[in-house]
């Protein structure tokens, strides 16, 4: 596949040609002290000259280099609230004489384009893809949002000290998913198609024939940025290790630090717990299903009447941690984890999955 | 089609069982899916109370009949207080049927014990049913169920009814008893000297987690195979598809994998999980 180039200035005429086209475009936008995910019309509204400084528990947006446009590698937000919104009407119900009737509120299918997106989150889209468009129960709302989707990639140059993608083996390069895929030099980037919608857009720009020495420049920056990338999670052996250290006294420990709050579960790109409840209209004539994130570490989650199957921190952590590197793999054959850290960032109290399984792999009467 | 679509019935019949406890009886509206609906004895639905909310619960009735579809529900929490306050006549929702059912084919030719303890004698008023039905496609019948106080006890008719079928035999108990209780007292183990428990026999059980599992250890004892001991479990469900992710069991979705399993296939995460 060929690559091209073109000048960074000639991200604004890909914007015009988008929005031209009947394409609404989202990229990442600073806001509220973090970047989040919502429209671009200009390249001026991306965080150009900005980057994020992340750690456990610790989200920082700082001054870095004055013309890198893509240099903050996330926020909070991944692709999962495209298509699988935190709340979404599923469908009507209107009394009507002893019966009622239900009309599906599917969404309008829309001309979307996302730019910017990592390949860690293309890599959580492409697992959540598995659970909402299985066979064995297809989630029609998932798949309208899903549909009609543009990604414009943009591959990691710079990795954050929560990244862990080459250790699932999700990046830091587009492993699939994508339409046109960016990799960003001091003047320029560097790019190549990988559809024929990627193709389309990359002849809406100014673009030439990259020469083999800026595509080499290109190369060497994601290669460094994946040698560089510290953090490691070691999955050898790891759906059997859990599912066999349910009786981990580490699993105490953790509880002592683990506030139970979700956060990590609501960045998380490729958790997919929810639950559907009726908001209906005071005289009781309508209602509507609603459809509304939900997580493992709330109460509700494990409750039946009389009885709670996870009723304390432990077991929660437990649950969440066991299912997405281990169980995950048996009900979709996949990991649940794609090494994007986000769980590391926004986990109030800043604890690391990766070090948490380093303690489980330390045989129990270690850890007493 | 969104697979959250529930299918417009309404209740037919309203039968109270017990104080709390009530069995619905249930017609689609549309007389085509009435014709169409199959399921197997131990299957659930999902039952949707307008503008309230939904919740799995099993089918009682006899798979054959093809008619109406019998719900016994406890009221435990607002949505289960909701389908109770519907009366004949009123409206209902129904999805499914979801779930994997008794192992029938594979008890063919074999004894059959089954174990209740409490609401657990739901699930399995299906099983009853179609064995009586066809009484010699299967050996001996043994059903053993277990109630807290007297009053918890649900269609006693039933059991009456059943305990004078050919090759069938009945056993109830009350972990306390009262001066109208004629039957066994004690938790459902102490009513196991009695059973005949004969190599091949199919053990299926629902109820209480702790009493499966001391039920199931004592059939082990007896000398069944555990692969001939199943076990129906009752987790929180928003879906009954395997996408909500509440009634997870280690990697079983048990909605879709379960909620019927063989007992050796959840024993190890029933246990872990108990811990």
């Amino acid at each position: 596949m060929e690559s091209r180039t073109f000048p960074k200035s000639e991200l604004q005429t890909l914007l015009d040609f988008l929005w031209s086209s009947g394409q609404r475009v989202l990229g990442p936008v600073e806001r509220d002290a973090t970047v989040v995910l919502d429209e671009v019309r200009r390249t001026e509204e991306l965080p150009i000259g900005r980057r994020d400084r992340q750690g456990p528990g610790t989200y920082l947006l700082e001054d870095g280099e004055p013309n890198e446009i893509f240099g903050v590698v996330h926020g909070p937000d991944s692709l999962k609230k495209l298509f699988f919104p935190a709340t979404e009407p599923l469908i009507s119900l209107r009394r009507e004489g002893r019966g009622f009737r239900v009309t599906e509120t599917l969404p309008e299918g829309q001309a979307l384009t996302v730019i910017g997106v990592r390949a860690c989150d293309l890599a959580g889209a492409a697992v959540q893809d598995r659970i909402f468009l299985h066979d064995h129960a297809r989630d029609s709302h998932y798949a309208v949002r899903r549909g009609q989707v543009t990604i414009v990639a943009v591959a990691c140059t710079r990795s954050l000290s929560t990244c862990f993608c080459t250790s699932m083996d999700t990046g830091p390069r587009a492993r699939g998913g994508h339409d046109l895929e960016l990799i960003e030099l001091d003047d320029a980037f560097v790019a190549s198609a990988h559809s024929d919608r990627g193709a389309a857009l990359l002849a809406a720009v100014d673009a030439a024939t990259a020469p083999v020495a800026t595509v080499a420049r290109a190369e060497a920056a994601v290669d460094r940025c994946a040698s560089a990338m510290e953090r490691r999670l070691d999955t050898d052996g790891l759906r059997e290790l859990l599912v066999n250290a349910a009786d981990h006294p580490h699993w105490d420990e953790v509880a002592q630090r683990c506030l139970s709050c979700a956060n990590c579960t609501m960045v998380c790109p490729t958790c997919f717990c929810h639950t559907v409840e009726d908001v209906a209209d005071l005289r009781g004539a309508t209602t509507e299903r609603v459809r509304a994130w939900a997580s493992c570490f709330t109460p509700e989650h494990g409750q039946i009447h009389g009885k709670n199957f996870r009723p304390h921190t432990r077991d929660r952590y437990r649950q969440w941690l066991t299912h997405k590197l281990s169980t995950w793999i048996d009900q979709f054959g996949t990991s649940g984890c794609v090494g994007c850290g986000r769980c590391i960032t926004w986990c109030p109290v800043g604890i690391d999955l990766t070090s948490e399984v380093e303690a489980l792999r330390r045989p129990a009467e270690a850890a007493r | 089609m969104t697979p959250y679509r529930p299918e417009l019935a309404h209740v037919v019949r309203r039968q109270e069982e017990a104080p709390g406890v009530l069995t619905l009886t249930c017609r689609f509206a549309d007389p085509q899916v009435q014709r169409s609906f199959r399921f197997r004895p131990g299957q659930f639905n999902m039952l949707y109370c307008f503008g309230i909310g939904e919740v799995p619960i099993s089918i009682v009735s006899d798979p054959e009949t093809g008619t109406d579809l019998e719900h016994t529900i406890r009221v435990v929490g607002h949505v289960t207080d909701g389908l109770a306050h519907l009366q004949e006549g009123d409206a209902i929702g129904i999805r499914g049927p979801y779930g994997r059912g008794w192992p029938l084919d594979e008890a063919r030719g074999r004894d059959i014990i089954i174990v209740t303890g409490g609401l657990g004698c739901a699930p399995v008023a299906g099983v009853i049913q179609y064995v009586i039905r066809r009484r010699d496609q299967y050996g001996d019948l043994q059903i053993v169920h277990g109630v807290k106080a007297p009053s918890d006890l649900l269609y006693r008719e039933r059991f009456e009814r059943w305990r004078n079928e050919p090759r069938t035999r009945v056993y109830l108990t009350a972990d306390r008893g009262d001066r109208e209780w004629h039957y066994h007292v004690g938790v459902v183990t102490t009513l196991f000297d009695q059973l005949e428990v004969r190599p091949g026999a199919v053990v299926m059980m629902c109820g209480p987690e702790v009493m499966m599992r001391y039920a199931a250890r004592r059939f082990l004892e007896a000398g069944l195979s555990p692969d001939a001991i199943h076990v129906s479990l009752e987790r929180s469900m928003k879906c009954g598809i395997g996408l909500c992710g509440h009634c997870q069991l280690g990697g079983f979705f048990v909605c879709k994998e379960g909620p019927v399993f063989r007992y050796d296939q959840v024993q190890p995460t029933l246990a872990r999980e108990a811990r």
